[in-house]
């Protein structure tokens, strides 16, 4: 019995029948206030300060050079942003 | 993908009134990020967005019930649980939520809450953390932990502040719950979890305030608070009550859903007092 259940419990992840997500990022420049959480908290950190301002005079954030293909739309950055001023959507 | 591309319009937006936005908070500040969770655990909760009240007091975080697109009503300082009960009498039928913050339902509206979580009345309190009057321009209040310096504790502050899980555990709450402003997904389930419980629910959300919080306690910017919170942050649903004090000092930031228990609620006692009272010749 013992020895069936590790089996089990050992069975690979069959990695074929999983798709990693790509997601595209949005932004809303007029929201953004530069407080930086997207650009830290992102897990895959496919995001940094941008060099345009917005009519506030923040930076709002942009996808890093060669990172164009990290993003895995976990939705961190959405979650985390407290102006409601990001956003990721799966392409498929 | 090849950049971010811009947008006029966010998915979550749909129960805010985003012609309002950008909101008045200050960057960094997690009022923006309890709002938006708010908002999701509505949709969420499987309860029609017409049937939920948010209710606020005055403060930074008063100015939640501005921005959401439902019923709302901002009332006057610290009575936002009083209106809130109210309210849920007449209507027992609206998901009542109150939203403000630690001035305003911990400091100022103290008594409310209390009283409101001793008769286990059937509200949701959203309370927003932030250790400080932030509105009025930093003032210490019941929530501002040992030693940590404020306008008007420019030597430390010397006053014990409020547990507040414990306190509001203590007097009787249905659920008793601490999230920071990092927990963004379970602070989401906790707040659809509070809208299905009978009685007095309540979450602490521990929140950033840069300008006039943080900039006295080695917080300068909110990022350096967040990074506090995803090094001290300890999920223990089953924590002792009465050591979960914060003192901001490194030592562990106990966080969780601390207290879900079935408990009659006021309205449920209050039906069967009326009942009991116009039955033919039995109770009263």
């Amino acid at each position: 019995m013992g020895a069936l259940a590790l089996k089990i419990l050992r069975e690979p992840i069959n990695l074929a029948l999983f798709r990693r997500p790509l997601g595209q990022v949005y932004i809303i420049p007029e929201r953004c206030k530069e407080c930086g959480f997207c650009w830290s908290f992102c897990p895959m950190d496919v995001l940094e300060r941008s060099d345009q301002f917005n009519p506030n005079g923040y930076r709002y954030p942009r996808v890093k050079p060669g990172k164009e293909n990290d993003c895995i739309n976990c939705k961190m950055c959405s979650l985390i942003c407290p102006e409601l001023a990001i956003y990721t959507v799966e392409v498929s | 993908m090849t950049q971010v591309v811009k947008a006029q319009r966010h998915p979550r937006d749909r129960l805010l009134r985003s012609e309002r936005l950008p909101h008045i908070w200050c960057p960094g500040c997690g009022i923006g990020i309890v709002m938006a969770a708010y908002a999701d655990a509505i949709e969420a909760s499987g309860i029609p967005p017409e049937k939920h009240v948010c209710i606020s007091g005055i403060g930074c975080t008063g100015r939640v019930s501005g921005y959401m697109h439902l019923d709302s009503f901002h009332t006057t300082h610290g009575r936002a649980i009083a209106f809130a009960t109210g309210l849920s009498l007449v209507r027992p039928d609206l998901e009542v939520t109150v939203i403000s913050g630690d001035g305003d339902i911990c400091t100022i509206g103290g008594n409310h809450l209390i009283h409101a979580a001793r008769r286990n009345v059937d509200i949701n309190v959203i309370m927003v953390n932030n250790f400080n009057y932030g509105m009025t321009g930093g003032q210490h209040g019941g929530t501002t932990p040992l030693g940590a310096k404020t306008y008007t504790s420019p030597y430390g502050n010397f006053e014990n502040p409020f547990n507040i899980p414990y306190l509001v555990a203590a007097a009787g709450a249905s659920f008793v719950a601490r999230w920071t402003t990092l927990h963004v997904r379970q602070l989401i389930n906790a707040i659809k979890r509070m809208m299905s419980v009978e009685g007095f629910a309540f979450i602490e959300v521990i929140s950033p305030c840069p300008p006039t919080f943080g900039e006295f306690n080695n917080f300068p910017e909110a990022l350096d608070m967040m990074e506090y919170f995803r090094k001290h942050s300890v999920v223990d649903h089953n924590a002792d009550l009465s050591k979960i004090d914060i003192r901001l000092q490194g030592e562990p930031l106990v966080v969780g859903n601390f207290v879900d228990r079935r408990r009659p609620s006021y309205q449920e006692l209050i039906q069967e007092t009326i009942r009991r009272a116009s039955g033919r010749g039995e109770g009263i």
